[in-house]
């Protein structure tokens, strides 16, 4: 059986074969061993939601894949062609040959449409790979000490990624994408002092000029992506030394890891992983049409289709530009149009930065230098969770907003009450959403309690011999119990007295007040977990449940 | 398997403490550890998927050679659709996934599942080495001067910070200066009070002023302004109007009014907010919507904006009828610049 061979293996001689000389051959220039004899054990831990890592770098590498492909008939050229391939609708129309090469993509070479779709597909589950990606490392408290900085690499390629899909997105130059760069275009007119120049420059002279393109293809197929391998290197040899957080467990501690041998396990899981995810996205890829850019037409900036829309990453931008009022101010012969800077720059500007510098705000709150390796459950951290539902909130609020004609075309409602909707959830959604994740982690934590301390309800009704009715509880296991309780519940920080031990008036550092209002905000309000005094008392009670 | 008990780190409760870490849970094992029958079912499950890999691939080449590339196909709830797209998709998802599914089963009936337990350590490196290390940082910094000699520090600082310019010089010539461009369309080609003929943009015929017709939205561009010019979109992308017919009466505003002939009106198509071209008419209330951002525009009220973040009117283009010709013709340029605004604009 498996083990037994695994054991000799292991044991037995070192075989002499073609595969250890190798080996020999390089450790004899390269000295791996050492390190291979280390690592090739490598724990790691196992969860579903460590996955969603998986599905953004493998959708990563796919889209390495098919964009190599892509690069060896795409002709990133804004040079006017009179179109003449297989296309009938689109015969005999000017267009760039850009589009046209796309057209060729799609049509006449084998296979082009299939690796354009999953491409096109890859990117789509990447950017959403990412966002939940990044979701579980924040509500987990994964980002703690010593993970910052692999958490900032991962949000620079979260960024990244955005910025590296708007740019192909608009390469094939049709009518949806060139409209999507018209936008851009107005955005950077409207930074202030610079904007026009700015814009000149970026197009080499008035959009949509003759230059965007062939300036997009080399910050897509190389600028970006070049940026992007280095830091999944980075992002991945950092996960590699620091080793991988864990849930809390029985057996398992801040001191250890639990899981998983990289050989064979992990490898086979992972590397297996990778072909699931190519796989379905190659299913969709032939499966489910995606950005069909022949039906769009060539670019031309006088016309446009009802219902544009962006992927769906770009879509909170536009609803952020859809909800804004018209504000725009003219001093002194000089415009700021608030109305597009505000929305296109500002708001996502404080959201992301927000995200980026979580990290380094949570532990200045909570004044917390140690290292942390096993995972927050969400609902311990009340605060934490209510901030992250808030963020989700307002994204989605921007979101939904860039679909307000497709709202109001579908459901028959007025777009002007639509907008006025997403302006007000704007500010609401996000407060709502804090208070209601804040209440239901709290609530979750009551249940942990009551669990602990009264066992699980086993649903079993039971009638006593006086005709009452009881529920049976029953007690949890040791595991169990060390989970729901394991967690820290630290109190909040106190301002030192007003005057020190002297009797002289203390002077506080700028900041403090600030940095003890958060904290009570964070941990004044708690459901104290059980004690084992508690417990010992409840569970030797007589009967009781 | 070193199965090591480490306290609680941060538990201050001692060996009493109900909820202390049980420590790892005993393995169990699987059907396919202890059932050599279930193993090597198991063992055909796993090579059954990679012979469906690969009878998939054979399968995708297969496709590509055989099956015509124009060929279109009508499947049941997909529709029409690209028969060899269709096959090269499902035979290369089907090749790749089955390696996976294949992988996957494998790692999870036959490869030992029992968890390993190795131990982490603190990142922090221990006083010697960081004082050592500070050492030796200490001693190179000083060799080199680099404090001391002040001198050297500054202009070599200087220097650095100095050659990037280089850089940002040589990004001058991306595109030319903005100058006014972003202020004149082509229908100022012909001097200021120059009249140009102004051309329907799908027929390509000068307009007389009974082709606009109430309730209908006419796209139109100046004469000379024709896709072969190597400028074309720059231009369109300003000049582009559009023209309704309205009643004298309707028209609320006086500029308007006298820009506009028997009721014809013509505004620039471009959107005063990021530039969309405008294209959703209600003929009832006259407002145009612009698709991207919902901007919504009064044509009748000197093309004001009444909802959406678009921050200033549509830019009107006056308009007269040629005497001689009886065609519809702009006079002079935009009063002010078409789309987005700019910090110049003012």
């Amino acid at each position: 059986m498996a083990s037994t061979h695994a054991d000799s293996a292991a044991t037995g001689p070192i075989p002499d074969n073609a595969a250890t000389k190798t080996a020999d051959y390089f450790d004899e220039r390269l000295g791996f061993y050492g390190v291979a004899k280390k690592n090739l054990r490598k724990v790691f831990p196992d969860h579903w939601s460590f996955m969603l890592g998986e599905v953004a770098l493998y959708s990563f590498i796919i889209i390495l894949l098919t964009g190599v492909w892509l690069t060896l008939f795409f002709k990133p050229s804004m040079e006017e062609v009179v179109y003449s391939g297989s296309y009938v609708p689109l015969q005999g129309i000017h267009m760039s040959e850009a589009y046209a090469s796309t057209l060729d993509i799609s049509f006449d070479i084998r296979g082009g449409l299939a690796i354009r779709q999953i491409h096109h597909w890859a990117a789509l589950i990447f950017v959403s790979s990412l966002f939940v990606h990044m979701f579980r490392i924040f509500f987990t408290g994964a980002f703690r000490k010593p993970r910052e900085m692999n958490w900032l690499f991962g949000f620079l390629l979260l960024v990244l990624a955005m910025v590296n899909g708007f740019t192909g997105y608009s390469l094939p130059d049709d009518l949806l994408s060139g409209t999507g760069l018209r936008i851009a275009e107005g955005v950077v007119l409207a930074i202030p002092l610079v904007g026009t120049y700015l814009q000149f420059f970026l197009f080499g002279g008035q959009f949509p000029g003759h230059d965007i393109v062939p300036r997009l293809f080399t910050i897509h197929v190389l600028l970006v992506p070049a940026i992007m391998v280095a830091l999944v290197t980075v992002h991945l040899a950092l996960v590699f030394y620091q080793k991988h957080t864990q849930w809390p467990g029985a057996g398992k501690t801040e001191k250890n890891v639990v899981g998983l041998p990289l050989l064979p396990v992990y490898t086979a899981k992972a590397g297996g992983f990778f072909f699931i995810v190519f796989g379905i996205t190659a299913l969709l890829g032939g499966l489910v049409q995606i950005n069909p850019i022949w039906s769009y037409g060539p670019y031309t900036p006088d016309q446009i289709t009802a219902g544009s829309q962006p992927d769906w990453y770009i879509g909170f931008l536009e609803g952020s530009l859809r909800i804004m009022p018209n504000w725009e101010t003219n001093l002194w012969g000089h415009t700021i149009s608030w109305n597009v800077l505000i929305p296109s720059l500002v708001v996502p500007g404080v959201m992301f930065t927000f995200i980026a510098a979580y990290p380094w705000l949570e532990a200045w709150v909570t004044g917390d230098k140690r290292e942390h390796h096993i995972l927050d459950r969400p609902r311990n951290v009340p605060v934490r969770t209510g901030f992250g539902a808030a963020w989700i909130a307002m994204y989605l609020v921007l979101w939904i907003a860039g679909g307000n004609d497709i709202i109001a075309t579908h459901f028959h409602l007025s777009i002007n009450s639509i907008t006025w909707t997403m302006r007000v959830l704007f500010f609401v959604a996000p407060v709502l959403a804090f208070v209601v994740a804040r209440r239901i982690a709290m609530a979750l934590q009551r249940r942990d309690r009551d669990k602990v301390l009264h066992g699980r309800e086993t649903g079993i009704i039971k009638k006593l011999p006086h005709g009452e009715f009881i529920e049976i509880h029953e007690p949890l296991d040791a595991e169990k119990l060390h989970v729901l309780t394991a967690h820290e519940q630290p109190a909040p920080a106190e301002l030192p007295p007003a005057v020190d031990e002297n009797g002289v008036a203390r002077k506080l550092k700028p900041g403090q007040k600030l940095r003890v209002r958060l904290s009570k905000f964070y941990f004044a309000e708690q459901i104290e977990k059980p004690t084992a005094e508690e417990f010992k008392e409840i569970t030797s009670g007589h009967g009781h449940h | 398997m070193s199965e090591e008990k480490l306290p609680e780190p941060h538990s201050p409760a001692g060996a009493l403490d109900p909820f202390a870490d049980p420590g790892l849970p005993a393995h169990e094992p699987r059907v396919t550890d202890i059932d050599e029958k279930a193993a090597r079912r198991a063992e055909r499950q796993v090579s059954l998927l990679f012979v469906i890999s690969m009878l998939a691939t054979i399968g995708f080449i297969a496709s590509y050679v055989s099956i015509d590339k124009y060929k279109i196909i009508d499947i049941f709830f997909f529709g029409k659709i690209g028969a060899l797209n269709l096959a090269l998709g499902c035979t290369l998802g089907v090749a790749l996934f089955c390696i996976g599914a294949g992988a996957i089963h494998w790692a999870r009936t036959l490869m030992t599942d029992e968890e390993i337990v190795q131990e982490r350590h603190e990142f922090k490196s221990d006083p010697a080495d960081r004082e050592g290390a500070i050492r030796e940082f200490q001693r190179g910094a000083a060799e080199s001067g680099f404090g001391r000699r002040s001198m050297i520090r500054r202009t070599m600082i200087g220097a650095m910070a100095l050659v990037p310019l280089s850089g940002v010089v040589l990004l001058r010539d991306l595109g030319p200066l903005p100058s006014v461009a972003l202020r004149h369309t082509w229908w100022g080609k012909n001097g200021k009070n120059g009249r140009t003929l102004i051309i329907n943009e799908n027929t390509n015929k000068p307009l007389r002023p009974e082709h606009i017709v109430k309730g209908s939205l006419v796209m139109a561009k100046p004469e000379g302004l024709n896709v072969d010019n190597h400028d074309y979109l720059e231009e369109i992308g300003k000049a582009a109007i559009l023209l309704i017919r309205l009643e004298p009466d309707e028209i609320k505003s006086k500029k308007q009014l006298e820009w506009s002939y028997n009721g014809v009106v013509a505004y620039s198509k471009i959107c005063t907010h990021v530039g969309c071209p405008i294209g959703l008419y209600e003929q009832q209330t006259h407002h145009l919507l612009c698709p991207c951002h919902q901007s919504t525009f009064d044509l009748a009220d000197d093309g004001a904006v009444v909802f959406g973040p678009a921050a200033r009117s549509l830019p009107q283009l006056k308009i007269t009828v040629n005497e001689k010709t009886g065609f519809l013709e702009a006079i002079g340029d935009f009063a002010e610049p078409v789309g987005p605004s700019f910090w110049e604009r003012g």
